[in-house]
């Protein structure tokens, strides 16, 4: 006897809109015995995870700031995904995007500028991630070589380029040796949505960039030609697709977008490069974009939903002493569910008795 | 040893939800008697031969076997009886050898050697050449279809199953086969034949039991009906011929001229110095086995991989350096012979499947946003001219027949009104209606001043639609010649494929 998956015949509406809810809610059972192992009340720590940090202003603001990065990276993975091409390397992406971006910060500082310089640093940013996403792409396309693993392999590059740069020559003379650099200008500094808070309008960036990538996914020619090198790449070929310039094309999109959200991070909450710029958005988003049913909406709440869990995290480290690694716990849990949820709504798991003789 | 028939299947009844594939089905095969199972494409046949092999059970109905009733479990106590089944599809390993395939379905307790020898003998016996220690992917289709064979004797069995066995076989394999089943035949084995192919159900066979709809329609000897009766007796009405008369051709709208094309992958065949035209109002076909050119051919005209620019020319143009994309926006089309996964996107809608190879030519998009209600509009008209039965509004291509979704995608080629088709197996694996119907729209076409090109494997197809025939093999194609001058016999002959001394 043995147990295999079988493919089910037809895939009810119902359940593919209900299997992320089912995998958030499997996640939370899986989180309070998680808890009570570690001799927390359940209920408590669950409430200082999910409940309060949306229970005042300050906290909806920070929700904001964490989900804008991954809001903007989730959007670009699903892009990649979709057209099946597994872009891992997002937070490496970010930081690329963080050292191009900061860059620009770093030289005009000190020097006479003007309101260009934050719209440069952007730009910039998104070139870093884009150049480095299509090393990826283009080692696929032309070596085939596996983009999961070369992308994955670039976060380091990125990270570590980073850290060389913050100990070294970028580092800020007058800080007392601290890795960082110095403050940014408030020219190459991202504006605040509202006066003396923390939000800023990053989050209408991203916002900007959900609406643009759902109106290209469903209504335009590009997205057609994603979602159909994803799902049937000799179809595509026959539609007169070059799926290598798809290939080029997602990654370069997701690469900026996530260098794009690194250079936002550090030119807004950060304020200044520093040796660590990212607590792994880069890595969150791929849940993002999953939990999110590979759907730029969908990635909108979803974004949202993981943000409150970074900062449900750090409330539940100070009101209950809970780790903050137990925050990465529950978002790979979360993965794990939706995943395991979108499994059995493909197939159904069917006893199979050995053959006998008659 | 009892004396009635080896084989009764009687009320046989096989539902599947609201199908009833089988209803009733009564069959008796005698000792020593070659059966022929009729029927079109979603009779019945597949079903009814599934049950005799274990591979299903049925809902009523009994067999008997050698004179007492049995139940088949599974397809081994199937063969404990006695009875052995060659599929359509084979399933042989390409990196193994002959032998070693053998012995895979053996048990690990037979040495290599005496297997090598068992083969040997058993393809001297039979007529079945085949060497045993070749590689698999080295053999024509019809080498494979013997070791499938061989497997199955191996077993010593008392009723053999073959399923569409000559439609992948060139004439002169098929001879080959015939004498093999003729000796069978000879030492008491019977043989179940499915088969729509009427020639040689009427040279082969000694009983016929013809299926429609998942009934038994006719019992009939199958030689002393002719090919027209056992025809109206499968489909259920006189089938008509499309043939077109002979005609008047315009100027050259195709061409291919010294093309040549490097091989997909180690196991593809490369296109060498290929010449072909296609006038207006002609319908040109391309013969040969498959593996022998076909797919690096289609893939070279329709643009789905380029070469020099003077090597294809339409309508004078020359496209051999343009895509696909250009290529149909200047009046052609193009029909792959996989439907789904080429033609067709499997998970995607109709609509979104008309706007796969419309996009550029039929209005779908506009700046670069596609304009839904015009692909719905298209859709439902091409539903409507071929006819496409479905389930639903807009399902995904997978969900249909593969005669309709066939349907679909040759309406969604032919409504353009092309100038320039390339049609890949138009009629593969689709029932008798929708292939008449098909063939039929290639031929209007044609008619109204558009060149076709058929790249197919069915004889009986080019013989009935083309004007002009020419043979792949190897990758060179023989110069075309008029389909009337010729016969099956030369056109075998030219399609080759067994390979060495073994014809």
């Amino acid at each position: 006897m043995r147990l295999v998956l079988e493919r089910r015949a037809d895939r009810p509406t119902w359940l593919v809109v209900a299997s992320p809810l089912i995998a958030v809610a499997l996640t939370l059972v899986a989180g309070a015995i998680l808890f009570a192992l570690l001799g927390k009340n359940p209920v408590a720590a669950l409430t200082a995870y999910f409940i309060d940090p949306l229970s005042d202003g300050w906290a909806l603001q920070e929700l904001s700031v964490k989900a804008t990065p991954l809001i903007l990276i989730g959007v670009g993975l699903i892009l990649c995904y979709l057209s099946n091409n597994w872009n891992i390397g997002a937070e490496g992406q970010l930081v690329m995007g963080a050292i191009f971006g900061g860059s620009v910060a770093l030289a005009t500082h000190g020097v006479p500028n003007g309101p260009w310089v934050l719209p440069v640093m952007l730009a910039a940013g998104a070139l870093g991630g884009m150049l480095l996403a299509l090393v990826p792409a283009i080692l696929k396309t032309r070596f085939g070589a596996n983009e999961i693993l070369t992308s994955l392999m670039l976060v380091y590059v990125a990270e570590l380029t980073l850290d060389y740069l913050v100990r070294g020559p970028w580092r800020d003379p007058k800080g007392f040796n601290f890795p960082q650099s110095v403050s940014f200008e408030p020219e190459a500094t991202v504006p605040l949505l509202v006066g003396g808070g923390r939000a800023h309008i990053g989050f209408l960036i991203a916002l900007v960039a959900v609406v643009v990538a759902a109106i290209v996914m469903a209504r335009t020619l590009k997205g057609f030609e994603i979602r159909l090198v994803g799902e049937a790449p000799r179809a595509a070929r026959f539609a007169g697709f070059d799926d290598r310039r798809t290939t080029w094309f997602v990654f370069a999109v997701s690469g900026a977008l996530a260098g794009l959200a690194g250079i936002l991070e550090v030119a807004g909450p950060m304020g200044q490069l520093q040796p660590t710029v990212s607590p792994g958005y880069g890595f969150t988003a791929i849940i993002v974009a999953f939990l999110g049913r590979l759907n730029p909406i969908g990635a909108l709440i979803a974004g949202l939903f993981l943000a409150l869990t970074f900062i449900g995290g750090e409330n539940a480290q100070i009101m209950m002493r809970i780790p903050l690694d137990v925050t990465r716990v529950f978002q790979g849990l979360l993965l794990f569910f939706v995943l395991a949820c979108d499994t059995f709504i493909l197939y159904r798991l069917a006893v199979v008795r050995q053959e006998t003789a008659a | 040893m009892a004396t009635g028939p080896l084989l009764q299947a009687q009320g046989i009844v096989k539902r599947f939800g609201a199908l009833t594939a089988n209803d009733h089905v009564d069959l008796t095969v005698g000792r020593a008697e070659i059966h022929a199972l009729l029927g079109e494409n979603g009779a019945g046949k597949s079903t009814l031969v599934k049950i005799l092999y274990g591979l299903l059970q049925p809902n009523e109905g009994r067999l008997i076997w050698d004179g007492a009733s049995v139940t088949i479990p599974d397809p081994a106590n199937a063969r404990r009886l006695g009875i052995g089944m060659v599929f359509q599809h084979f399933s042989l390993f390409d990196a193994l050898t002959v032998a070693e395939n053998v012995a895979l379905s053996l048990g690990p307790e037979t040495p290599m050697a005496t297997i090598e020898e068992q083969v040997a003998e058993l393809s001297r016996a039979y007529g079945l050449p085949l060497e045993p220690r070749q590689e698999v992917w080295r053999l024509s289709v019809g080498e494979r279809q013997r070791i499938e064979i061989v497997r199955a004797l191996l077993q010593n069995p008392r009723l053999l199953i073959l399923d569409e066995p000559t439609s992948v076989l060139t004439p002169q394999e098929a001879d080959l086969l015939f004498a093999t089943l003729d000796t069978i035949k000879a030492e008491g084995r019977s043989i179940l034949y499915i088969s729509h192919k009427l020639d040689e159900v009427r040279r082969l066979c000694d009983q016929a039991t013809v299926l429609r709809g998942g009934k038994v329609v006719a019992s009939a000897d199958p030689r002393v009906e002719t090919a027209a009766s056992l025809a109206s007796l499968m489909v259920g009405a006189a089938v008509a011929d499309v043939r077109n008369a002979a005609h008047e051709v315009g100027e050259v709208r195709l061409e291919a001229r010294a093309l040549s094309l490097p091989a997909f992958h180690d196991h593809g065949v490369a296109l060498a110095d290929v010449a072909l035209t296609v006038r207006a109002k002609e319908i040109v076909g391309i013969a040969g086995i498959a593996g022998n050119g076909q797919d690096e051919l289609f893939a070279a005209l329709s643009g789905e991989n380029t070469t020099r620019a003077d090597a294809i020319l339409v309508d004078g143009h020359e496209v051999g350096s343009e895509g696909i994309t250009a290529r149909r926006r200047r009046g052609a089309a193009f029909l792959p012979e996989e439907r789904l996964g080429h033609a067709a996107a499997p998970g995607f809608t109709l609509t979104d499947n008309a706007l796969l190879s419309g996009h550029a030519t039929n209005g779908f998009v506009t700046g670069s946003i596609i304009r839904n209600d015009r692909v719905a509009n298209w859709v439902e008209r091409v539903i409507n001219t071929y006819d496409v039965r479905m389930s639903g509004t807009n399902p995904p291509a997978k969900s249909l027949s593969g005669g309709n979704l066939q349907k679909f995608v040759v309406g969604r080629e032919l409504m353009r009104e092309p100038g320039v088709v390339v049609v890949a197996q138009p009629t593969w694996g689709v029932d008798a209606q929708a292939a008449a119907t098909i063939r039929q729209a290639l031929v209007d076409l044609a008619a109204r001043g558009a060149a076709v090109l058929v790249i197919s494997q069915d004889l009986d197809e080019l013989f009935e639609i083309t004007d002009r025939l020419a043979v792949i093999s190897e990758g060179r194609l023989s110069p075309a010649k008029p389909t009337r001058e010729l016969t099956r016999e030369q056109v075998g002959l030219l399609m080759g494929g067994v390979h060495g001394a073994t014809s």
